[in-house]
């Protein structure tokens, strides 16, 4: 294994734009009619800042700990002396081992996004029913020739893909030139429309199902609950268990809107050459995304809130200040106070706020080496936790983040595969499994390779070659065996 | 079809497997990581051999109903030498994984032994053959439809959800076993697991015979199961022991309690003859030899309290 040297990493993936894309009602109208329309641009990818641990490293390497749960189960003593190692040898054992760790906690929520979207295509027939197409697809693929439907098809993908390329570029001129507040508003009205608009259009369908009789009053106040609970706890502060529900919820609302709205072969193009764009994005030097990534570690700012995915809670890392400015700005014994605070405090808001990248959060470590080693009561504060705090201190801190656009797109075509494969179960099963595979893989070439990944093309890849592989060569041979009750 | 019969043939296909996966697998990321990986190298073998009989099927004439049924049955041994194939790989890559743990680890010890690895990629492989096997059947017996309206047997539900469970049993010890033969070069042992995967997927030709394709099957379930667990140091007494067990602490505890004493010795725990762990402690200046009291219930503390009452009264207590 050729590992390199490397801490524990921040796995960080830049937040990615959600679509919202018209809805039939607005099917005919030019996009800026509308005017708040956010658009769909996925710049997914992982990254990770390791650079802070590499100073951390230096103060932590005596609390480090290799007792994680699985070395718990599997027999290991729990309190090790304090050992000193080759600095390499724990770095890249913490490093397996968080990363087992954190595949989990990427693993959860993707399962259940997809559960969410599978489970609605299967028993609301509204997302798999044609109601026309979105304004970035116009040509319909109900053609006579099948060339023609693959003409049509491509043009499809390519108008959507254009229409994406320059959104992103367009996010990122309005990064460059800081006009924070138009981002934030856009984000904040595409989040509305999906926690108002489309969880109503949800809601509706849901009941029209299952032949529910329910009146406005009862519906205008649930959703009214709902979607302010969701824009306080995405956008502002909330339990994290809430604010994971909601994103995965928004991910499936989103997921579902794509696929009831795509038609089948621009769906597979379009998702094949979006994982093809997100990898030229991240990698390339010039790609949208990699300097949306290099300009907010620049200046050391997070990256947008409610774009991402965060699986744990950051228990030294304050990050309380949306404003970014403001963060830059924050003297430092004010936020190490906070941090020392927050070492108590389990539902820290920071993990929104830390973006993809917590490059301030690293700059502050950096120049708090000293202090936090030192001050007494940061070191009460993680000793009175429960035993495995001092190990679970790097890692839980460090939790995992995966942008909303990989659910996204994970969903579609998992939610796809469900809605049209003539092999059913069987293929959603085995483009799930693709996809948790990607993600595994896609983790760890993040562990080797140790900056920004993009989440797409592997999983994507992957499903796609289940998906038709499955569709077309597994089904028969299974329904042949199912036939003859042969077992293999 | 009911209700009755998809819940009934769920749980009968899935129950165990389900039990094993919550209680064995779930709380370790590594071994969930491992079942999945698991699950995706039994998908490509299902994948090349399906290409393999796909082709073999269009070079052929549709027509002709009984060489398409030896295509199926060609069709179905070589996917059984496939997946041994795949189970092969997937050892190769287990191995370096943990070769790789080993190294990086601080002590020289890798969180999870080649045998775990090898009990949780089987029940990978066979929840994934269990998984396309019923999956679909599942589904259609939540429709409507009379089973057997054209004269089939009417029991095809239920009988493949029992061979389903048995198929996932199955693919688990051959894991276990197959690793261990790899392991210790012990070849007729991976000769062992493909016969058996060969006889087992053969005798389903018997179909609807069913007599003659889960009689053999569960009787080489149990037989391989028994294998298996000799082969991982069990023995009757540790089973007996357990079904015993007044207090239900489950055996990781009692390994834990033995790898902290010989941290050495392999994860199989010995078998003691008189039914208590024994070991001797070297202290400066006494020697103590204590034993387990209790079999079921390696708490430390009962330990503890076990090493004091074997202490002579008056003499300097040592903490154990």
């Amino acid at each position: 294994m050729c590992l390199k040297r490397k801490d524990l990493f921040c796995v960080a993936i830049i937040g990615f734009h959600r679509a919202v894309p018209m809805t039939e009602l607005s099917a005919h109208l030019p996009q800026f009619q509308h005017g708040q329309l956010t658009e769909n641009f996925p710049d997914n990818h992982l990254s990770n800042t390791n650079d802070n641990s590499e100073r951390r490293r230096h103060d932590n390497s005596e609390r480090r700990r290799n007792d994680n749960p699985e070395s718990e189960t599997n027999g290991q003593p729990q309190n090790r002396a304090q050992q000193v190692v080759e600095q390499d040898e724990e770095d890249e054992e913490l490093t397996l081992k968080y990363g087992a760790k954190h595949v989990i906690m990427l693993f959860a929520p993707v399962t259940l996004c997809m559960v969410v979207v599978v489970a609605t295509i299967k028993s609301v027939s509204f997302y798999t029913r044609k109601d026309g197409q979105l304004i970035y697809t116009p040509f319909t693929e109900d053609t006579d020739t099948v060339g023609q439907r693959a003409l049509n098809s491509i043009l499809n993908a390519a108008i959507m893909i254009s229409v994406i390329i320059v959104m992103t570029i367009l996010l990122v001129v309005l990064y460059k030139y800081r006009c924070y507040k138009v981002i934030h508003g856009w984000l904040i009205i595409s989040s509305l429309l999906l926690l108002f608009f489309f969880s109503f259009i949800y809601l509706g369908e849901v009941f029209k199902t299952y032949n529910v009789a329910m009146d406005y009053i009862t519906l205008a106040l649930m959703i009214w609950n709902f979607g302010v609970v969701g824009m306080i706890c995405i956008h502002w502060k909330g339990p994290l268990r809430l604010q994971q529900a909601y994103l995965i919820m928004i991910s499936a609302l989103m997921a579902l809107v794509f696929i009831k709205y795509l038609p089948e072969w621009t769906a597979w193009l379009i998702l094949a050459v979006i994982s093809v764009y997100d990898l030229v994005a991240v990698l390339c030097p010039k790609g949208p995304l990699r300097m949306l990534v290099e300009t907010a570690q620049e200046r050391n700012e997070t990256l947008f809130p409610a774009l991402i995915y965060s699986s744990t809670m950051i228990w030294l890392v304050n990050m309380a200040e949306e404003d970014p400015e403001a963060q830059r700005k924050a003297s430092k014994s004010s936020t190490y106070d906070k941090q020392a605070a927050a070492n108590q405090i389990q539902n820290e808001d920071a993990d929104m706020d830390d973006g993809g990248f917590n490059p301030e959060w690293e700059q502050q470590r950096n120049s708090r080496i000293g202090p936090l080693e030192s001050t007494p009561e940061s070191r009460a504060a993680v000793q009175a936790l429960p035993s495995n705090s001092q190990a679970s201190e790097d890692p839980e801190e460090r939790g995992v983040k995966l942008g909303l656009g990989d659910f996204i797109f994970y969903s579609v075509l998992v939610g796809k595969a469900s809605a049209t494969a003539s092999g059913d179960w069987n293929t959603t099963l085995a483009c799930f499994v693709a996809i948790l595979i990607g993600l595994c893989l896609t983790l760890l070439l993040l562990a080797i390779f140790k900056k920004a990944l993009p989440a797409l093309p592997i999983s994507i890849t992957f499903g796609l070659v289940f998906y038709f592989a499955t569709d077309n060569l597994v089904q028969p041979f299974m329904d042949q065996l199912a036939f003859h009750q042969f077992y293999i | 079809m009911t209700l009755a019969v998809f819940f009934g043939c769920t749980f009968i296909a899935f129950g165990p497997a389900l039990g094993l996966f919550l209680f064995t697998v779930l709380r370790d990321p590594l071994r969930i990581i491992i079942l999945i990986a698991g699950a995706f190298f039994w998908l490509v073998s299902l994948l090349l051999s399906s290409l393999v009989w796909f082709i073999a099927v269009k070079a052929s004439d549709p027509g002709d109903e009984p060489l398409q049924k030896g295509l199926l049955i060609f069709g179905v041994l070589f996917s059984v030498l496939l997946q041994e194939a795949f189970r092969f790989l997937y050892y190769k890559l287990l191995r370096k994984a943990i070769e790789g743990l080993v190294a990086l680890s601080e002590d020289g010890c890798s969180p999870i032994s080649i045998q775990q690895m090898a009990y949780v990629a089987g029940l990978g492989f066979g929840l994934m053959s269990g998984a396309f096997s019923m999956i679909n059947l599942l589904a259609d017996a939540l429709g409507p439809g009379t089973v057997g309206i054209h004269g089939d047997s009417q029991l095809y539900f239920l009988t493949s959800a029992f061979m389903t469970m048995v198929m996932i049993f199955l693919h688990t010890f051959w894991g276990i076993l197959f690793f261990h033969g790899c392991e210790t070069q012990h070849w007729w042992e991976m000769a062992a697991v493909i016969l058996t995967h060969l006889i087992v997927s053969g005798s389903t030709f018997w179909n609807p015979l069913y007599v003659g394709s889960l009689v053999p099957s569960y009787l080489l379930m149990f037989a391989t199961g028994a294998w298996a667990y000799v082969l991982s140091g069990g023995c009757t007494q540790n089973l007996l022991q357990s079904l015993r067990a007044e207090r239900d602490k489950p055996p990781a505890r009692i390994l834990r309690v033995h790898q902290e004493l010989s941290p050495s010795a392999a994860p199989c725990l010995p078998c003691p003859p008189s039914g208590a762990v024994s070991w001797d402690l070297q202290l400066p200046s006494l020697q103590y030899h204590f034993s387990l009291l209790e079999w079921g219930s390696p708490d430390l503390s009962l330990l503890e309290a076990g090493v004091r009452g074997l202490l002579q009264p008056g003499s300097s207590q040592q903490t154990v």
